[in-house]
């Protein structure tokens, strides 16, 4: 890629985190709060994104990442008094650890059998969160407000509670991994990926061990999953059950499908059109998961490309 | 009650829980052996099957009538709606394997909450159509899931006299093999697709219906049969009937042991564990043969 080319992408995803970063300002309360979520929500799609888009690997388990992050960080929040920077440490290393021993086991098969493989894992990782209820409190969750010590910004503390931490936490953290994500797809590395995706025999034949490429895409996916679900229970203080269920495996694989497949930016329009349709539906009727059930139906059938992928079929093909 | 009894009623425990599960099961096996395609929404043609009942009970004064009506219009109708499915959804997707599982998770929640919004979010129970006790020396077993078993076992020697012996069977048993080589002798692939799609929708649903009066009609009562199904599926191996029975048993049973002694989530934990156990040993799962 041409260095013009190159500053044309990376100045397109930096606009994108300053418009981010402007818009608190002009936000009114409710959006502001909500944007914060999706920001943090979209980092989860993200990492899936990695895995189904740039690796050709679909998982219907990625709670399970999600919620290792979400349980690593919050328990030692709760139980022994951690501060934030190293319950983040924690939680992104519970989920490195979970999608390094599962990738392990579940690599040794693909396709459709993999799919099953991750929804049994993330099942059996959801009813040891009840299982074990008495430390996780199961459904009810774990409140962490008041257990997690305020920050510190050159002598003026601000606590968790704050509006302006919560969204400029969600938005530090989406621009990491935003930028560490198209790093990778733009790397050597990321290149192996998509040749796997598009033939895997292929890429085996010009001498790439596979498995460990697909073990190193599912980490870093489950990394990043790990990443939000710390981040999620930090800035919103909850850790719940809720968030290991299969209903939110599912909901990463419908934002990526929606944003678009394989694009770096695909993730964040995909999260915030969903949020947003799902808190419009809401207005006129409970039924949300009727709202889920129609989005995937009719994406499946009449716009798997997604968002972004159309765009970047028809008119911005340098898109990443 | 001593250690015997007690593996004796976890065994017991345990058949009942297989033979539903084996019909079940079977269903989402056939449909992965015939079209190659993984239905995430099985379980929601359980769950259809365990409403329908309970709504065939209401609206049928004595518990036989309306379970035996049960028997034959909840399958009907669940079929007619995965022939729908097939039709509007599936076909257009031309079975393409990922396609189709994003698909399915669609109808899942479609079928979910239609529940929800018209049935409402409460259990009801089923007043078992038959009712007498079994005695044995150190407990009384309720008779109506020994029915269970029974009408199961029917519908399973049903299944595999419909697959061995009948020109649909054979046709279904062709496409398995070899799709191309079966259309070239003049079989009807839409047709057996749309066939078995409903065949095995029917399936879950005549097990909804038997499992009722066991269990109460729950909208979200359709996770753990489908869970449940897909261990028993890829311990069987993908598309083998022999081996669905087979793993069945093992899963009912070590179900019905650990339930006992245990306790139900750490048996749904154990069986789990128990695929990944299978996954690492053989890829292709015990039974099941090579597939490229």
């Amino acid at each position: 890629m041409s260095d013009r080319a190159l500053g044309r992408v990376f100045g397109l995803h930096v606009a994108v985190i300053a418009v981010l970063f402007a818009a608190q300002f002009v936000l009114p309360p409710y959006d502001h709060t909500n944007v914060a979520r999706i920001l943090v929500l979209s980092v989860y799609a993200l990492g899936y994104n990695v895995l189904l888009g740039y690796t050709g690997l679909m998982s219907l388990g990625h709670a399970m990442f999600f919620a290792a992050g979400m349980y690593g960080a919050g328990l030692p929040v709760y139980y022994l008094g951690f501060g934030a920077p190293g319950a983040l440490a924690m939680g992104i290393l519970c989920g490195i650890v979970v999608a390094g021993l599962f990738g392990l086991m579940a690599l040794r098969t693909s396709g459709v059998a993999f799919l099953i493989v991750s929804l049994m894992f993330a099942q059996a990782f959801y009813l040891a969160s009840l299982y074990f209820n008495e430390i996780t409190l199961g459904d009810q969750g774990l409140i962490l407000s008041g257990k997690l010590a305020a920050l510190e910004f050159g002598g003026t503390q601000v606590g968790f509670h704050e509006p302006a931490l919560k969204y400029n936490g969600a938005l530090l953290l989406f621009a990491v991994c935003l930028l560490g994500t198209l790093v990778l797809r733009l790397s050597p590395v990321g290149r192996v990926l998509i040749a796997i995706r598009e033939n895997e025999e292929r890429t085996r034949l010009l001498g790439y061990d596979s498995f460990r490429y697909k073990l190193l895409s599912l980490v870093v996916s489950g990394a990043l999953a790990a990443a939000a679900g710390a981040t999620y229970a930090l800035l919103f203080s909850y850790v719940g059950s809720t968030f290991a269920s299969i209903l939110f495996s599912i909901y990463p694989l419908l934002w990526s499908l929606l944003g678009g497949i394989g694009t770096i930016l695909g993730p964040l329009l995909g999260t915030a059109f969903m949020f947003y349709l799902v808190d419009l539906a809401s207005g006129w009727t409970s039924a949300y998961l009727f709202v889920v059930g129609v989005a995937l139906l009719v994406l499946v059938l009449w716009f798997p490309r997604g968002i972004l992928g159309t765009v970047r079929a028809r008119w911005l093909p340098w898109l990443p | 009650m001593s250690f015997g009894p007690h593996l004796f009623l976890a065994l017991l425990e345990g058949t009942v829980t297989a033979f539903v599960l084996a019909v079940t099961a079977l269903g989402l096996s056939l449909v992965f052996g015939v079209m190659r395609i993984v239905n995430v929404a099985h379980g929601e043609f359980f769950m259809l099957g365990a409403v329908l009942a309970s709504l065939c009970a209401g609206l049928v004064g004595s518990p036989l009538g309306g379970f035996l009506f049960a028997l034959v219009a909840a399958p009907l109708a669940v079929g007619a709606i995965a022939l729908a499915a097939d039709w509007l959804v599936l076909r257009r997707l031309d079975y393409h394997p990922e396609g189709t599982i994003v698909a399915t998770i669609g109808l899942l929640y479609i079928l979910q909450q239609a529940v929800l919004t018209f049935y409402g979010p409460d259990a009801r129970p089923v007043t078992a159509p038959v009712y007498f006790r079994i005695e044995f020396p150190w407990f009384g077993y309720s008779g109506y899931k020994i029915v269970v078993a029974a009408i199961s076992a029917l519908l399973l020697a049903a299944t595999w006299w419909l697959l061995t012996r009948t020109r649909l069977g054979l046709y279904m048993r062709a496409a398995q093999q070899d799709l191309e080589m079966a259309q070239a002798f003049g079989v009807p692939a839409r047709r057996v697709y749309a066939i078995v799609f409903a065949l095995g929708a029917m399936l879950a649903a005549a097990a909804g219906v038997l499992v009722v009066p066991i269990q109460q009609a729950h909208y979200l009562m359709g996770l753990d049969p489908l869970l449940l199904s897909f261990i028993v599926v890829i311990i069987g191996g993908l598309g083998s009937v022999k081996g669905t029975l087979v793993a069945a048993f093992v899963v009912g049973w070590s179900d019905g042991i650990v339930s006992v002694f245990f306790s139900p989530t750490l048996a749904k934990i154990v069986a789990t564990l128990l695929v990944a156990a299978v996954l690492v040993v053989r890829p292709s799962g015990l039974f099941g043969e090579e597939r490229a």
